[in-house]
């Protein structure tokens, strides 16, 4: 029995099994191209067939179409002005307290810590009811508050930074200390610039979220200019009348996941990286 | 300030400072919810016209005789069912598979990431359009076969399992990285043991990898149990709780009860019932977390 031979074969397998992965991606991406082909047909077209992955007789009109009624790309404002200041909001909160837990004591500091998981176990749809009526006696509904400040305090962001501060070596503070520099001063000059790469991936995190957010905007966001791109999308598939045309359709859900995942493929090695650091205990 | 240095310095002033945004906004959007919603559950609460009066546990008493209730629960936990092997077992594929270097398998990586990025409303568009009988993807497949297009969504048996099935789809990528991550930080040395005793693949996972792992498959499955028992987009968008009710999840339940109904009440009696639900399964997560340490 050669080594030789068992290590040929061995590399026989991983190719074959490298090969079906590959099948399998395509297979796992043709909903997507199929949906990007409909996209970029006439809608007359789609109403005789929509079979087929070649977008002919091709056409952009549906992306104009879009672009000139305003609506989407109004959609698209919302998405962006939430999601924007979500994702800052959360990564203040977040580090502010996330480096209180890591280097400051204080009292009651391990009763605080459990509170603050103890936010863990509720889900957002035990809350959401006394958060629309709070807001609806605020008379806040339809505003761009509402939809980000009740996504703001998150437990797991101020548990990631936490874990990230606590693995920060301590000599890097010491001589700012020796100058009898102010908490303050260490937190902004050493310990955010040392952080950026825990920041982007709780950024990510949080930005994807908030784009994605769809049962709270819509109870919140009750009014159709006030929609988010999720919740506009739904309101469309809602009266699946298809009014404007399939192809329409289609190219709102194309144009309207376009910025997440444009932001997905430069961040996504952060992604992994992120995961890892969160689930390493 | 002096004494700087020793672990941990006491600075309550300035801790106090730090933590206050988390914790006051934390206070005001879900500790006071969540008792808020609790008082909600003991009226009878209509969120039109203000029509509100105390009646004590009469929601939750309600709830015990609703069939529409234990429906949606029993819907609910075969979604979970149906999803939670599925979507641990897919997922620990596919990171087998990707693992590793080279450009194609990070290109790899990214496909079977990427349809997690997309938003509720675009899975169940695409999905929708993908199972639809008159203008799916299938379609010219069942033409070609001479079969009679199968109507997935309205088919009383086969629209939870095409639910499921879209929510695969979005849904494999974070536990995949999980146990990206996890496969990452098993001992190299493990492995070049193995290949010395010539051990064999499956042998390999089943003693090495699987072993090593097994803190992060705990956490996936504990993940998936939650994420998924919270399934309210899919089935709202895709089938509206149809065929006869046989999509109707929980959530959705509340969701229609609170605001199609405007009996915020009940609603809310739900809600809590279903926080019960989930807090019992977070702490079987950390008594079981904590057993699988001490082992």
């Amino acid at each position: 029995m050669s080594t030789a031979r068992r290590t040929g074969s061995a590399r026989t397998t991983d190719i074959i099994l490298l090969g079906l992965t590959v099948a399998f991606a395509i297979l796992w991406m043709i909903p997507v191209v199929w949906v990007v082909t409909m996209s970029l047909k006439p809608n007359v077209e789609l109403m005789r067939s929509t079979a087929g992955f070649i977008p002919w007789p091709f056409t952009i009109d549906n992306y104009f179409n879009l672009v000139k009624l305003a609506t989407v790309p109004r959609w698209l404002m919302h998405s962006f002005i939430v999601a924007v200041s979500m994702t800052a909001l959360v990564l203040i909160v977040s580090s502010l307290a996330g480096y209180a837990f890591a280097r400051l004591d204080f009292p009651f500091k391990r009763t605080l810590f459990l509170i603050m998981i103890a936010g863990l176990m509720v889900p957002e749809q035990a809350v959401f009811i006394p958060l629309f009526t709070m807001f609806a006696d605020w008379g806040m509904h339809n505003t761009h508050a509402a939809l980000v400040a009740p996504r703001v305090a998150v437990p797991i962001g101020v548990f990631l930074m936490t874990q990230f501060f606590r693995a920060v070596p301590r000599e890097l503070e010491e001589a700012a200390e020796l100058d009898h520099a102010s908490y303050f001063t260490i937190f902004w000059r050493i310990m955010l610039p040392l952080s950026v790469p825990a920041l982007t991936t709780l950024g990510l995190f949080t930005f994807i979220f908030a784009w994605n957010d769809f049962l709270w905007p819509l109870v919140s966001a009750t009014k159709a200019e006030m929609f988010t791109v999720t919740v506009g999308l739904a309101s469309i598939q809602g009266n699946f009348a298809f009014s404007e045309g399939l192809g329409s359709v289609m190219a709102s859900a194309v144009f309207a996941s376009l910025p997440i995942v444009i932001l997905f493929l430069i961040f996504q090695r952060f992604i992994v990286a992120g995961v890892a650091m969160g689930a390493g205990k | 300030m002096s004494g700087g240095g020793s672990p941990g310095r006491r600075a309550p002033g300035t801790a106090f400072l730090f933590l206050a945004p988390f914790f006051a906004i934390y206070a005001v959007f879900l500790v006071y919810p969540l008792f808020k919603g609790f008082w909600i559950s003991l009226h009878d609460w209509e969120l039109a016209g203000g029509y509100r009066e105390y009646i004590g546990f009469l929601n939750y008493q309600d709830l015990w005789t609703d069939k529409l209730f234990w429906r949606t629960i029993r819907n609910t936990l075969l979604f979970v069912a149906m999803t939670v092997p599925t979507m641990t077992l897919l997922a620990l594929m596919l990171a087998l598979a990707v693992h590793g270097t080279g450009r194609l398998k990070a290109i790899l990586r990214s496909v079977f990431f990427m349809s997690s990025v997309f938003s509720v409303t675009v899975v169940t568009l695409v999905w929708s359009m993908v199972l639809s009988a008159d203008q799916g993807l299938l379609v010219p497949l069942w033409n070609a076969l001479g079969i009679k297009p199968v109507n997935f969504l309205a088919h009383p048996l086969l629209a939870m399992p095409s639910i499921a099935l879209a929510t695969l789809w979005w849904g494999v990528g974070l536990p995949m990285a999980l146990f990206l991550a996890a496969l990452g930080q098993v001992p190299q040395e493990l492995y070049e043991a193995a290949e010395l005793d010539h051990a064999s693949r499956w042998s390999v996972l089943r003693r090495i990898t699987l072993p090593s792992i097994r803190h992060t498959l705990l956490l996936v499955v504990v993940l998936q149990i939650i994420g998924q028992f919270q399934i309210f987009g899919q089935a709202q968008l895709m089938t509206q709780g149809g065929p006869a009710n046989r999509t109707r999840t929980l959530v959705q339940y509340i969701y229609d009860t609170g605001f199609r109904d405007w009996q915020v009440g009940y609603a809310s009696a739900m809600a809590m019932a279903l926080f019960l639900l989930m807090f019992g399964f977070s702490m079987l997560q950390l008594w079981l977390g904590r057993k699988g340490d001490d082992a």
